[in-house]
C-alpha cells in the first residue's frame, strides 16, 4: 500500500496541528459529541454500557491511514521494519467484491466480541472481557501460548516479538505477551474517544462512530437500529461490538 | 503362570555413556536454543504473527500424542488380558512419561514467558479445553506414576488391572483434549472439527506403538537381550492395524471438508496447490509415513525381517511428523476467510495470502532436544529401575 | 459463562484506595517474632559485607510532600498495594490514583544529569535504589514505563 507517502503527509500535518491548534481539518467532519460523561475514578466498568464502533465504509477510503497513525501514536507502537512479527493492533484493507467489482476500503481491528473466542480458549484467563464489553489481555497472568491468536477470527491479536522500551505509560507492553486493540481503554474511561475515531473524525474522513450500544439514545445504536449493519463472521455468532455498514 | 524376571540396565558402559553424552548433547543444544530465542524475542524463529505455532509445537504435539500412544502396549496387558503384552508394561508406562516430559519441555520453552509457568498451574479459565490440557497432563503423570508402582511391586498384583483401566481411560480422554485443541477453534477451517479428537487417539496409537518398538529393539540389542520373533510380530501386527486406523479418519477429515463448499479452499491449498505442505501430505504423510510401511509389516516376506519392521517404524514416526505439520502449520499459512465474497486487493497485514513459514535451527533443534529428553530418561529409568524383562524369548 | 478467572482473584473489590494488606493487622509477637528472624537472616548473609561497610541505599527524595501511605507500610507492603490496584484497574476500571504506579513513578522520577527522569537501566531510578541493594529483581518495567509521561506524546485530541 502507499502508506507510507500518507504517513509522511499526515506527519506535517499533526506538525502543523501541533503548531496551530486551531486549523480546520478540512476534510468531512461530523459533529459527534463525546462518547460519554467520563466514569468516576472509583467506579468500576459497568455492563449497563456496551462500547461499540460503526466503521462507515462507504466514507473510509483507500488513501487514509488516519486511524492506524493515530493508534500507533497513541499507544506507543512502533515497528521494527518486519511486517510479519511487528505489533498489529490496527489495519487498513483493501477489499474488491469477486461478483459486482465494486471496491471497499476499512480499517480491521479487535472486533470486542460479546462472546470473544480469544477469552474461550485463554488456558489463565488473561484474555479477558471487561463488563462494559471491552476485550483485553491481562499481561499480568499471560504466559505467551499465542492460543487466543490460533482462535481469533480476525487476525486481530499480535505476540509481542521483541523486546518494547519506551512505552506510554498508559499503555504497558512487553515481550513475550499477546496484545490488540484495546479501544483505548485509558482513554475511554476518562471520557474520550479511542484514539483511531478521533483522528479518523479530525484527519480523515469521519468513517467511525464510537459509543454505547447499550444507550439508545447515543448516535450509535441509533444508526445501528436504522440502517443495516454487518458483523464480520456473523455466521460464528460471537455479536461484535464493531460493526461495519456499506460491505 | 511363569513369572517374569526384570532387572535393570547395566550403567556407566561404554555404548551407555556414548548414549547419554550424545543424548545430553542434544538436550544442552536445545536449551541453549531456548534460551536464544527467549533472549532475543520470537523473532529470530520463522514463527509470526501469521504462523503463530511453529516447529515447536509440531514436535510437542507429536510427543504429547505419542506419550499416550506410548502407554497402549500396557493397557493391552492390563485392560484386555492380552497376556503376550504383560511383560512390556513397564517399559510401556516409562516411555509414555518420558514422551510426554520430552513435550512439555518444548511447549513450555516455546511460551513468550516461560517463567511464568506457575500461572499456568495456578490460574485456570475452565472454559479453555488448554487448561484441561494443563490438568490432563499433570494428571497423567500421576495417574501413570501409579500404574507403574502397581505394575512393579509384586505386593500390590491385584491392583494392575484397575490401575491400569485408569490410566486407559485417562490417556483416551487426554489425547481427546489435545485433539480439541484444534478441533475447537472455531474460526479455521482447517480444524473446527469433532473428528479432530478420534484423529488424534487413532494417530496417538500409531505414533506410541512405532516409538515403543524402536526403543525396545534398540534396548534389547544394545543389552544383548533376546527378543523373540512372536514378540515382534504382534507388535508389527498391531502398527499396521493402527497406521490403517489414521488413514481411516485423515479420510473421514478431507471427504468432510470435501463436501462442504466453504472448506474447499483450505482442501485444495492442502491436496492440491499448497506446496510443501501438499508434497509433505502426499509424499511423506501418505507415501513414505503409511502405505509404504503398511506393505513393509504386511508382506509375507518383508515383514520377516526385523530391520524391515524398524524401518516402517521409523517411517511412521516420519509421517507423523509429517502429518503434525500439515496440521499445525499448513493451518495457519492458510488464510483467514475474514469477508467471504470478497477479494482482498491490499492489506496492512497479509489478509487473504498464504503466510511463508520456515523454521530456523533454533527451533527445530529445541523440537529434537524433546525427543533426546525423553529417550534420555528412558536410559536412565532403565538403568536405575527394573524395567526391562531379562529375556523376551519366545517360549516353547 | 463468565470464565472464573474474570473474577478478581483473592481480594474483594475496592471503591476507593482505603485498602490495607490482611498481614498488617498481624499480631506483635508474630510480627516481632518474624522481625527477629529477619534480622537474624540479615546478619548471617551480609555480614562480611557490613564489616567491610556496604553504604545503605540512598533513596531519593520525592516529588511530592508525602507519601500515600506511611512509609514504614509502604516499604514492607507497596507490592500488595500495586497488585491490589493492578487487578482493579486492568480488570474493572477502576482509575484511583492513591496506589497507581503510574502515580508513584511520576512522584518518585529522578532527573538524570540531562535534566530527563532516568529509566529502570539506571541505578539512581527510585526503585533501583533499594531493590540493588536488597537483590530483588523487578518485572514490572518490561511492560510498563519506568518514567513518568513526556508531555505531548499521546495522539492529539
Amino acid at each position: 500500500m502507499s502508506n507510507k507517502a500518507c504517513d509522511a503527509g499526515r506527519r506535517d500535518f499533526l506538525k502543523a496541528a501541533a503548531a496551530v491548534v486551531t486549523l480546520a481539518p478540512g476534510v468531512t467532519l461530523m459533529s459527534i459529541p463525546a462518547a460519554a460523561a467520563p466514569r468516576p475514578a472509583d467506579q468500576p466498568a459497568s455492563a449497563t454500557q456496551r462500547w461499540g464502533l460503526l466503521v462507515d465504509t462507504t466514507r473510509c477510503t483507500t488513501d487514509c491511514t488516519a486511524c492506524v497513525s493515530a493508534c500507533r501514536t497513541e499507544n506507543g507502537i512502533s515497528g521494527h521494519g518486519r511486517p510479519a512479527t511487528d505489533p498489529q493492533w490496527i489495519r487498513k484493507i483493501e477489499l474488491r467484491n469477486e461478483t459486482t467489482g465494486a471496491t471497499h476500503s476499512l480499517p480491521m481491528m479487535c472486533q470486542h466480541c460479546a462472546n470473544p473466542p480469544c477469552v474461550d480458549v485463554c488456558p489463565t484467563g488473561a484474555s479477558f472481557k471487561r463488563a462494559d464489553g471491552i476485550v483485553l489481555v491481562d499481561r499480568h497472568t499471560c504466559i505467551g501460548c499465542r492460543y487466543c491468536m490460533m482462535a481469533c477470527p480476525y487476525k486481530a491479536r499480535s505476540f509481542v516479538h521483541e523486546d518494547v522500551e519506551d512505552q506510554r505509560p498508559d499503555v504497558p507492553r512487553g515481550v513475550g505477551t499477546v496484545e490488540g486493540c484495546n479501544l483505548c481503554v485509558a482513554r475511554v474511561d476518562a471520557g474520550g474517544l479511542p484514539a483511531c475515531v478521533e483522528s479518523c473524525r479530525s484527519n480523515g474522513n469521519g468513517a467511525m462512530l464510537f459509543g454505547d450500544l447499550n444507550d439508545p439514545k447515543s448516535e450509535i445504536a441509533q444508526r445501528v437500529k436504522t440502517y443495516a449493519t454487518t458483523q464480520l463472521r456473523a455466521d460464528l455468532g460471537l455479536d461484535t461490538g464493531v460493526r461495519y455498514q456499506g460491505i | 503362570m511363569k513369572t517374569v524376571a526384570y532387572s535393570e540396565v547395566q550403567g556407566l558402559t561404554p555404548g551407555w555413556m556414548t548414549l547419554l553424552g550424545g543424548l545430553g548433547a542434544l538436550i544442552a543444544i536445545g536449551l541453549g536454543s531456548a534460551w536464544y530465542m527467549e533472549h532475543n524475542g520470537h523473532y529470530v524463529t520463522g514463527m509470526s504473527n501469521q504462523v503463530v505455532w511453529g516447529m515447536p509445537h509440531v514436535f510437542a504435539v507429536f510427543l504429547i500424542v505419542a506419550a499416550s500412544g506410548a502407554l497402549n502396549v500396557a493397557s493391552i496387558g492390563s485392560v484386555f488380558g492380552k497376556t503376550a503384552y504383560k511383560p512390556l508394561a513397564p517399559l510401556s508406562g516409562l516411555l509414555a512419561l518420558a514422551l510426554l516430559v520430552g513435550g512439555l519441555m518444548v511447549l513450555v520453552l516455546d511460551l513468550g514467558r516461560p517463567d511464568r509457568l506457575t500461572v499456568a498451574m495456578t490460574h485456570f479459565n475452565f472454559k479453555s479445553i488448554f487448561a484441561w490440557n494443563v490438568i490432563l497432563y499433570t494428571g497423567f503423570f500421576a495417574v501413570v506414576a501409579v500404574y507403574l508402582w502397581m505394575l512393579m511391586d509384586r505386593r500390590m498384583g491385584g491392583w494392575v488391572k484397575p490401575a491400569g483401566f485408569a490410566a486407559f481411560l485417562w490417556r483416551l480422554i487426554l489425547t481427546t483434549g489435545t485433539g480439541s485443541i484444534f478441533g475447537f477453534l472455531v474460526a479455521r477451517d482447517a480444524y473446527n472439527s469433532a473428528v479432530m479428537a478420534p484423529l488424534f487417539i487413532a494417530m496417538s496409537f500409531s505414533f506410541g506403538l512405532a516409538i515403543f518398538i524402536l526403543v525396545l529393539m534398540a534396548a534389547y540389542r544394545w543389552t544383548d537381550r533376546p527378543l523373540g520373533d512372536g514378540i515382534v510380530r504382534i507388535l508389527k501386527n498391531l502398527l499396521g492395524v493402527f497406521i490403517a486406523a489414521v488413514l481411516y479418519f485423515v479420510a473421514v477429515q478431507h471427504l468432510t471438508n470435501l463436501y462442504i463448499t466453504e472448506r474447499h479452499g483450505i482442501e485444495a491449498f492442502i491436496l492440491r496447490d499448497g506446496g510443501i505442505y501438499t508434497f509433505l501430505f502426499w509424499g511423506v504423510q501418505i507415501v513414505l509415513g503409511s502405505l509404504l510401511p503398511m506393505a513393509l509389516l504386511f508382506h509375507p516376506g518383508l515383514s520377516a525381517s526385523r530391520a524391515n519392521v524398524a524401518l516402517a517404524s521409523l517411517l511412521v514416526i516420519v509421517g507423523g511428523l509429517a502429518q503434525v505439520y500439515v496440521i499445525i502449520i499448513g493451518g495457519q499459512a492458510y488464510p483467514l476467510e475474514i469477508f467471504p465474497g470478497m477479494e482482498v486487493v491490499a492489506s496492512g497485514f497479509f489478509d487473504g495470502q498464504v503466510a511463508a513459514y520456515s523454521p530456523t535451527a533454533a527451533e527445530t533443534m529445541l523440537g529434537i532436544s524433546g525427543f533426546a529428553l525423553a529417550m534420555a530418561i528412558v536410559a536412565v529409568g532403565a538403568t536405575v529401575l527394573r524395567f526391562l524383562p531379562v529375556s523376551l524369548a519366545d517360549e516353547g | 459463562m463468565a470464565p472464573f478467572s474474570s473474577l478478581p482473584r483473592k481480594r474483594e473489590p475496592i471503591t476507593g484506595g482505603e485498602w490495607i494488606p490482611a498481614c498488617a493487622g498481624m499480631t506483635r509477637k508474630v510480627r516481632i517474632a518474624l522481625g527477629l528472624l529477619g534480622v537474624l537472616f540479615a546478619v548471617l548473609t551480609t555480614a562480611p559485607a557490613v564489616a567491610e561497610g556496604v553504604p545503605l541505599p540512598a533513596i531519593p527524595k520525592a516529588k511530592g510532600e508525602k507519601c500515600v501511605e506511611e512509609p514504614q507500610l509502604m516499604r514492607r507492603y507497596h507490592m500488595e498495594f500495586l497488585g491490589h490496584q493492578r487487578d482493579a484497574t486492568m480488570r474493572q476500571g477502576i482509575r484511583t490514583t492513591r496506589h497507581s504506579l503510574k502515580e508513584c513513578i511520576s512522584c518518585h522520577a529522578v532527573d538524570g544529569t540531562d535534566g530527563k527522569p532516568v529509566t529502570i537501566k539506571s541505578e539512581q531510578h527510585f526503585c533501583n535504589a533499594c531493590h540493588s541493594y536488597a537483590a530483588v529483581r523487578i518485572d514490572c518495567f518490561q511492560c510498563h514505563a519506568s518514567t513518568p509521561e513526556v508531555p505531548g506524546r499521546q495522539a492529539a485530541r
